[in-house]
């Protein structure tokens, strides 16, 4: 009977859809996924949990999962709380006993429930009583020793500004290309879809000496400006403009509404579902930005999160801590967009072929 | 739509300037207004730079302003490629050209070849009639987002010494192992590296690729009674071929091109031993003293000229695509 139902219940969360029992290969497929889960989840959770633990924590060796931290009590008579050890006494007993100092090998114990006595007890012969903890100290750190929220506006400031200025120069250029007629339109086209061939590798050099004779070395706007103009962007919204009706147009010139208002009335709010997918991809790009910011920003106040990452991997060669924490912090928004977009995510790149 | 309610009055006044610009030119000129912000960003930071980017390869010196720059014609190009014996980047006067070059045909070859092949596998795993695949995709392509400074922080705080990836090897009776200080394991864990942060990519256009294949095609095999390694091999990945071609050429070109993730992993090392083409392009234009823009230049675009031929490849294989 017991089997009966067992089996039921295994029947029952191992069904496919569609067919009734598992095959082999359905096996396979879902150890290969569960395979998978820990590998592409598994190091981020590692760093998340990792960046919990306190420095000290941080260089032990093998690590332990989850972050501890050793517990102290609050002893009477003594103003600050002790750290609570487990001690193996004479008589063969193990006791929870607080530290009050150590003094070369020999360390002073309380028994916090009879603080009056005083015991001496060998170092070797103790063990600190660990329970789990978060260590928020290397969060609370980045604020107060490093300019974290410095280099946390200047990322948001530049994706933003960015983004939106993006999302303004394309849909207007997609615009004309879309719904106007005119002599030398195609070639327009050509030439913009044409710079998708130039990766921005290749260009380094010389847009680092036009940003520098523009004087926007060390400045957000030498990171922005060069990006501004997307031909995945144009291209996008082109296409997706193609679908709006003519009439509708032509409609709204027949009531003398201007050219601006008609782009700004009738086709940014139309265009809005290609908008919102070129945002969040805008968005992707701009906050995970490395190279150009590289050559532009050298000064550490212009840092965007990316470059002050990289620079403190150098600089705080042991303070894996700070480095965790701020690994975690700069991940965060992606992963948060990710959970509530994933869907608009996933199928944009899949139907557009861009990421 | 009320968050945009600053934008909306923005741009109301922008209506009326915009309304008299219009009774000046036209409404038929007025599309090149609209074309103006963009195409200007074009030139200057797109077509302008692919013009300096001859100059400053064909000139010399350590200036960064054109005019200050003496021309030397292919100077640079030469001493680039000035090697007695190709196969041996030490005998070449730029070795680390050489060096980053080899790495580069090594590096691609390999990180795209197994990519494709596990965003194959992975691709065809969650085709299956599978439960909860739409977390799965999720899952598989999550790190695609992450930055490649996340990503390589991640992964240098996995191998480190003390790292988790050496505890489990003690655990198992192994000797800790320096990932990063190894010529062979750091180029393993670099390919290793990229591969985790860009499968997710290939994976979900392959996955596109997969469904778009019509479902009478499978019922049509089930009927003949067709193995499912049969149906694999003779339905799914013909079929699959297309779009197959146009993800092996996209990777191509995406790995030529490799920087941010290396760099920050292994910076290159040890050594050189994972120094690609593009570190090599940033290491001389701007990392070294002094800086040797000219030489930058010419690398960039022997490197252009290497992408402009997978992207040819890539015009072929998706009108090949398109005619099915």
């Amino acid at each position: 009977m017991a089997s009966l139902a067992t089996s039921g219940v295994l029947d029952l969360v191992t069904r496919t859809r569609g067919k009734g029992r598992l095959h082999w290969t359905d096996w396979l497929a879902y150890g290969y996924l569960l395979l998978g889960l820990f590998l592409m989840f598994g190091p981020v959770v590692w760093v998340v949990l990792s960046s919990f633990k306190s420095e000290a924590q941080l260089l032990e060796f093998p690590p332990t999962a989850l972050p501890y931290g050793q517990v102290s009590v609050a002893v009477p008579g003594y103003p600050e709380p002790l750290p609570l050890f487990r001690v193996r006494m004479p008589d063969g007993s193990l006791r929870e006993v607080a530290q009050i100092r150590r003094i070369g090998i020999q360390a002073q114990m309380v028994d916090p429930a009879a603080p009056e006595t005083i015991l001496r007890v060998d170092i070797a012969g103790r063990e600190p009583v660990r329970a789990l903890s978060l260590a928020t100290e290397n969060y609370t750190a980045l604020f107060e020793r490093f300019d974290f929220l410095r280099y946390l506006w200047n990322s948001v400031f530049i994706t933003v500004t960015a983004t939106l200025i993006m999302l303004l120069v394309n849909s207007m250029a997609a615009f004309a290309l879309a719904k106007y007629d005119f002599r030398g339109r195609d070639l327009v086209f050509v030439l913009t879809i044409a710079t998708l061939l130039i990766p921005p590798t290749v260009v380094l050099v010389p847009v680092f000496l036009v940003v520098a004779k523009l004087g926007l070395l060390d400045t957000p706007w030498g990171v922005i400006w060069p990006g501004a103009a997307t031909p995945t962007g144009v291209f996008l919204l082109r296409q997706y403009m193609l679908t709006i009706p003519d009439e509708l147009i032509d409609a709204a010139r027949m009531d003398n509404a201007s050219e601006w208002k008609i782009y700004w009335r009738i086709v940014l709010p139309l265009a809005a579902p290609a908008l919102a997918v070129l945002a969040i991809f805008a968005v992707m790009w701009r906050w995970n930005d490395f190279l150009l910011p590289l050559i532009v920003l050298s000064r550490s106040e212009q840092f965007t999160l990316q470059l002050a990452l990289n620079s403190f991997k150098g600089e705080m060669h042991t303070q894996w801590g700070n480095l965790l924490a701020m690994t975690v912090l700069t991940l965060l928004p992606i992963t948060l967009v990710f959970g509530f977009l994933q869907r608009y995510i996933t199928t944009g790149i899949a139907t557009t072929g861009i990421k | 739509m009320r968050l945009a309610a600053p934008l909306h009055r923005l741009l109301e006044l922008v209506d009326r300037p915009m309304a008299a610009l219009q009774r000046r030119i036209g409404p038929q000129r007025f599309a090149w207004i609209f074309l103006l912000p963009n195409l200007v960003i074009f030139a200057v930071f797109t077509y302008l730079p692919i013009v300096l980017n001859f100059v400053y390869a064909t000139t010399g010196g350590l200036a960064v302003l054109p005019s200050e720059r003496p021309f030397v014609g292919l100077e640079n190009f030469a001493s680039l490629l000035d090697c007695r014996d190709y196969l041996d980047p030490s005998s070449c006067s730029k070795d680390l050209f050489w060096r980053s070059l080899f790495n580069t045909g090594r590096f691609v070859v390999l990180q795209v070849g197994f990519m494709i092949l596990f965003s194959l596998i992975t691709a065809l795993v969650l085709n299956r009639e599978i439960r909860g695949r739409g977390f799965f995709r999720g899952v598989f392509f999550y790190p695609v987002l992450l930055s490649p400074v996340v990503v390589a922080l991640i992964w240098k705080w996995i191998l480190q010494r003390e790292g988790v990836l050496n505890a489990w090897l003690v655990a198992f009776g192994g000797e800790p192992v320096q990932w990063l200080l190894d010529a062979g394991w750091s180029f393993f864990w670099v390919v290793f590296v990229s591969i985790w942060a860009h499968m997710g990519f290939y994976m979900l256009i392959l996955l596109a690729g997969l469904q778009a294949i019509p479902k009478d095609v499978y019922e049509a095999a089930e009927m003949d009674a067709a193995s499912p390694w049969r149906m694999l091999t003779r339905i799914t990945l013909p079929l699959l071929m297309p779009t197959m071609l146009v993800v092996v050429v996209l990777a191509l070109i995406k790995g030529v091109q490799t920087f941010d993730e290396i760099y920050v992993l292994t910076g290159g090392g040890p050594g050189s031993a994972t120094m690609l083409v593009v570190q090599y392009i940033y290491e001389t234009g701007f990392a070294a003293q002094p800086r040797l823009y000219g030489l930058a230049a010419a690398a960039s675009l022997l490197l252009a000229a290497l992408l402009m031929i997978l992207t040819l490849l890539q015009l072929r294989a998706n009108r090949k695509s398109y005619r099915g």
